[in-house]
């Protein structure tokens, strides 16, 4: 568990969306690891410039595709053939061909549900609190126009008095300290 | 597509990208941002909304009424009778899952290929494939007779051990249409998460910050959380146009199962389909026109919005000619006694005037004029053709289901079918439900994607200079 009090962090705040890529990929560079990116819309180039290249959603999604899809060709089986056996104009009850269009929606719904509450528990929300909301500026600046960095406290190389100059390096708007 | 040169001082071509401008100039992050929020987060509701959700709650409650009475007294309230067991209930389901399918279209499909032009028209777009689904979801279940029994379309372990027949069509567009409207909700929503948290950001009042914080489940834009959000969108997209197209695929499967002359054709599948993209843009521009206008959205939903939807709804178009071109030749060419019969019934026989309705309302007029660059930028033109279509669309369904059905092969079952006042008004109820919930829609949700616009303005550019620096 992180601390519950103190300082989360320093955070910068940036107008373009370059500034900000500039400043996260010279602070990987530079050692940093446990820093974050946030901005308004995806920047791509923000994730990868603080090193975030991969993620296990596509996986997710496969995993629930497939058991989706196994699922429901098995319970139609069963169904069919064991469990409520019916003679509809003497057809085998193994139909496999008829089987196959509810196992197919189902891989879709199951990969699709995967994907989009996957996403979800891999970012950890829904969360009813964040410390980088704690910045006056961030609320007004994060969702709509405004680019940040934040050097987190966790990280071994930070010290409030010299990660802030550090950060007043890359000419940003504004740095500001976060609390808990 | 791209032969032609663009010349770079035309009006409409972006000076920076060299591009069509999709988006009027000089908007910003911020404007773009309090223009959308201001819609939701004012106090003030504008009075043409409480006018126009009057209108359409009265046509909800007419639906609430029809639907009451028949759960009361049972189907034969309706028309369907024998031969014709399948009247307005299935026109109207096919009629609205079609209608939904645009909206999957523009918010997938065309996301897959990149169209950015689509950031602006997909929310309100993906609403109305949830608000469509939701009006076409009821038909089969009321028309059920007992919907209260609905559920034993589920392979539920009941006590009395009866489970599903899987080999029928009618089988697979309960998974077909459930899993549909699951996944566009979900689609729906995860769109929407950012935008909420603007909007929690941009509330004034206690009540929106905490209704649009919980909605927006604690959004804080991380770039890592955007990653596996963007990965998560594509996927979702790439999920959800093959299930679009399956939709309505296993629809046309109730009909191109059956034996019935008219009905059983492999066309159906692909013409089902075109239709249903053909109704389903036709119903985007009856909703954008208005909405663009009304809450003077001209500068994000443009002229070149409508110009596409009208040529998507030009190629859709002809395949749904090709669909009743190809419908008339394998009446003559399977050299079929009762297909031909069919064909000359539907377009001569006692309910021909359908035939010919659809073929002016989806044919002849639209596929005139959408040719013309001038009508297809005309707001007045597009919103007509839009009703037209939509009503020949109708028709379309009412021509496949009633009058195959009202003559088949065996001459002493023919009959002939005249809607009751309660198939109009369980008709004419959905249209009022689905503009009711369209209406609520638009006042509490942000109904342009903030987070996608944003990345199409030139703010969102990330300078050369500042790249080449920072590459090393």
């Amino acid at each position: 568990m992180p601390p519950r009090e103190g300082t989360y962090g320093l955070l910068a705040e940036f107008d373009t969306p370059g500034d900000l890529i500039r400043a996260a990929r010279q602070a990987r560079q530079d050692g940093w690891r446990r820093l974050d990116c946030y901005t308004p819309y995806p920047v791509e180039e923000a994730a990868e410039a603080i090193g975030f290249h991969r993620n296990k959603v596509p996986l997710l999604t496969l995993m629930g595709g497939l058991l989706g899809l196994g699922a429901m060709f098995l319970l139609e089986t069963w169904i069919s053939v064991w469990a409520f056996p019916l003679n509809i104009a003497g057809r085998p009850t193994y139909s496999w061909p008829a089987f196959v269009v509810p196992a197919y929606e189902w891989t879709i719904l199951w990969a699709g549900l995967s994907a989009a509450f996957g996403m979800l528990a891999l970012n950890g929300l829904p969360s009813l609190y964040h410390p980088v909301f704690n910045a006056p500026n961030f609320r007004n600046g994060a969702t709509t126009d405004k680019f940040f960095l934040c050097l987190e406290a966790l990280d071994p190389k930070f010290d409030p008095a010299s990660t802030r100059s550090y950060l007043e390096t890359f000419a940003p708007v504004s740095v500001v300290e976060v609390e808990y | 597509m791209a032969t032609r040169e663009v010349n770079p001082h035309q009006p409409g071509i972006d000076p920076a990208t060299g591009e069509y401008r999709v988006i009027a100039p000089g908007q910003t992050f911020r404007s773009v941002t309090e223009k959308i929020t201001r819609i939701v987060l004012t106090p003030y509701t504008p009075l043409g909304w409480f006018m126009l959700i009057a209108v359409a709650g009265a046509g909800a409650t007419m639906l609430l009424v029809a639907v009451t009475w028949l759960v009361l007294k049972g189907v034969g309230i309706w028309a369907i009778t024998q031969p014709v067991a399948w009247g307005f209930a299935i026109i109207n389901f096919v009629w609205w899952i079609g209608i939904g399918h645009a909206g999957t279209l523009i918010s997938a499909i065309l996301l897959l290929f990149k169209q950015s032009w689509r950031n602006s028209i997909n929310r309100f777009a993906e609403a109305m494939t949830i608000f469509a689904v939701i009006c076409a979801g009821m038909f089969p279940l009321i028309h059920v007779g007992r919907p209260w029994l609905g559920y034993w379309l589920l392979p539920l372990p009941f006590t009395m051990q009866v489970w599903p027949q899987f080999r029928s069509p009618l089988m697979w567009d309960t998974f077909a249409v459930s899993t549909y409207a699951t996944i566009s909700v979900v689609f729906w929503y995860l769109g929407m998460i950012p935008d909420f948290g603007t909007m929690r950001d941009q509330a004034r009042s206690k009540a929106a910050q905490y209704f649009y914080g919980l909605l927006s489940v604690g959004w804080r834009g991380s770039v890592r959380h955007w990653a596996r959000y963007e990965t998560a969108s594509l996927l979702l997209a790439g999920l959800a146009t093959p299930l679009v197209l399956s939709v309505h695929t296993v629809i046309s499967f109730d009909f191109a199962v059956a034996i019935l002359p008219g009905w059983h054709t492999t066309i159906f599948p692909p013409y089902f389909v075109a239709g249903a993209i053909y109704s389903g843009f036709a119903m985007v521009l009856t909703l954008a026109i208005p909405l663009r206008k009304f809450y003077h959205l001209e500068g994000l939903v443009t002229e070149r919005h409508i110009d596409n939807c009208g040529k998507v709804m030009l190629a859709t178009g002809f395949i749904v000619a090709y669909g009743y071109g190809m419908e008339a030749f394998m009446a003559w060419y399977s050299a079929s006694h009762w297909e031909s019969f069919t064909f000359w019934n539907r377009a001569f026989g006692p309910m021909g005037w359908s035939y010919w309705v659809l073929i002016t309302c989806n044919l002849a007029i639209p596929l005139t004029t959408l040719w013309s660059r001038r009508l297809r930028r005309s707001m007045l033109f597009m919103f007509v053709l839009s009703l037209v279509v939509n009503v020949g669309m109708w028709f379309e369904r009412f021509v496949i289901v009633v009058t195959s059905l009202t003559r088949d092969f065996l001459p002493s079952s023919w009959g002939t079918y005249r809607a009751t006042k309660w198939d109009y008004m369980t008709y004419f109820g959905t249209i009022g439900l689905f503009v009711f919930l369209f209406l609520l829609f638009v006042r509490f949700l942000p109904m342009i994607p903030m987070s996608e616009i944003r990345t199409m303005l030139p703010g969102a550019k990330i300078k050369p200079k500042v790249a080449a620096e920072a590459g090393d």
